[in-house]
């Protein structure tokens, strides 16, 4: 352990209403650590640059889950087993459940919540791509009020985001629209269990008369941070799916990709991996009548 | 920083605890060093291994990821906390039986995940074990005595154990 837990403060105001104030009277100064499987692993490892942590674990206000007619609202403060262990959310959101039910152990899935995930920002982070095809929107807010955005919006580079610097995000807003999507979700890592992605895609699509009517594809690990494959779906968008057009799409996904190269992988490994995961959801796509 | 550091209560096995330390003092490290539980072992430090496995508040976490400020209020249990009147609990009885525990490093944080999972399943899958404990790493056992032993402890006729945990192979 080379973290020196006297060199950092750590306060728990305890409310949302208490953090944002913190937030506003000094801008930029505070770290917000939620379920802390990323910054305590930073701690420990003496590389922990922020100086001055708020504690965002056990304020009920960012816990929640909401099922609204069109659209299911989570918390940021929502853990991946609160994901995983509830029943609506696995029933009409099913890419999110198993996104939750990848990362890490029950012990990390107990701590790490849904906004962490995101802010966090990893190229690799296991919710990311099952949000961005669901088309999700991140509610964030401050002392100032709350805003949305869309989730593809979100990132802006590694590890770059939307926020500014006397903002929490508080919510993610998932549309249920996709219900009749074919959904698909492939993470392909070292084990099964436990193992950060090498790279993930995921899927959704609606097949109308045969032809691809709807399609967004998301990925991890293929770019600097997780991101919609726009140039892939536009290049499936209004196809058949045929022999011709699957190459196609892989062609043009092997250029559109910009894989992360780092200690999980090579580039060119994620690049030919996520081509072939693109393929396999096209043929599931072109075979009617086979359960997602 | 300067002290004072807050006081920090919580409880450890059902007895009130009281300790005035850094706020981000990982848990692991208020367990052994200011209540010198050293049952909970470190193994990576860094939420990988699974060997700092406690119970806070009825989950699993990993005592290495938790600024002690967290477990604020909070109902901690570890390994110290299993056996009841000096009676081992039916999981450290069965790792005992069924060969669970070799160099003991990884064993109270595997006690703890099994602990964890068999109050969710009484009577777990072989599936539900290895998800239940893939966050737990050993280096002796090549985990099927670990597997063998949470089945056993959780099957009512131990002596039919070995033939069921070879067909869930």
């Amino acid at each position: 352990m080379r973290g020196n837990a006297d060199a950092h403060q750590l306060i728990a105001p305890g409310s949302l209403a208490a953090v944002l104030e913190l937030l506003a009277d000094s801008p930029g100064e505070w770290t917000p650590i939620a379920g802390g499987t990323e910054l305590m692993v930073a701690f420990a490892s003496g590389k922990l640059g922020a100086r001055k942590l708020v504690s965002l674990w056990g304020i009920p206000e960012l816990r929640f889950i909401e099922i609204a007619p069109a659209s299911i609202a989570i918390g940021a403060g929502t853990t991946f087993l609160d994901l995983r262990a509830h029943s609506g959310l696995a029933a009409e959101l099913p890419l999110i459940a198993r996104s939750a039910s990848w990362i890490g152990s029950i012990a990390n899935q107990g701590r790490a919540t849904l906004g962490g995930n995101l802010v966090n920002g990893s190229p690799a982070a296991d919710s990311s791509p099952a949000l961005l095809v669901y088309d999700a929107e991140i509610e964030m807010v401050s002392r100032r009020g709350r805003r949305r955005i869309p989730y593809a919006e979100f990132h802006l580079g590694y590890k770059r985001n939307a926020l500014a610097a006397d903002e929490l995000l508080y919510a993610v807003h998932v549309p249920t629209r996709f219900a009749n999507h074919r959904q698909y979700f492939r993470k392909v890592g070292t084990r099964r269990a436990m193992a950060i992605s090498k790279v993930a895609l995921a899927a959704t699509a609606l097949l109308q008369a045969d032809v691809i009517g709807e399609i967004r594809l998301a990925a991890a690990s293929l770019a600097p941070c997780p991101t919609r494959l726009y140039r892939t779906e536009a290049a499936l968008l209004g196809q058949r799916v045929t022999k011709k057009s699957i190459q196609v799409a892989r062609r043009v996904l092997l250029a559109e990709a910009q894989p992360i190269d780092d200690i999980r992988s090579t580039a060119e490994y994620r690049r030919r991996v996520a081509v072939n995961l693109l393929e396999e959801f096209l043929l599931e796509l072109s075979q009617e009548d086979t359960p997602r | 920083m300067s002290a004072p550091w807050p006081i920090i209560r919580f409880t450890v096995n059902s007895e009130s605890c009281a300790v005035q330390v850094p706020p981000m003092k990982r848990l692991l490290d208020v367990l052994r060093e200011d209540l010198h539980l050293t049952g909970t072992k470190e193994g990576c430090g860094e939420g990988e291994c699974g060997s700092c496995s406690v119970r806070m508040n009825g989950e699993l976490v990993n005592s290495c990821l938790v600024p002690v400020l967290q477990a604020e209020g909070a109902d901690i249990q570890t390994v110290e906390g299993l056996a009841l009147n000096g009676k081992l609990h039916p999981l450290q009885q069965a790792f005992l039986d069924c060969g669970g525990a070799q160099c003991g490093i990884c064993t109270p944080g595997m006690l703890m995940a099994a602990a964890q999972l068999i109050e969710r399943h009484p009577h777990p899958s072989m599936a539900q074990i290895r998800e239940g404990l893939a966050g737990n790493l050993c280096r002796c056992t090549g985990f099927m005595r670990i597997f063998e032993s949470v089945l056993a402890a959780t099957t009512q006729t131990a002596e039919s154990v070995p033939a069921k945990a070879l067909n869930a192979r």
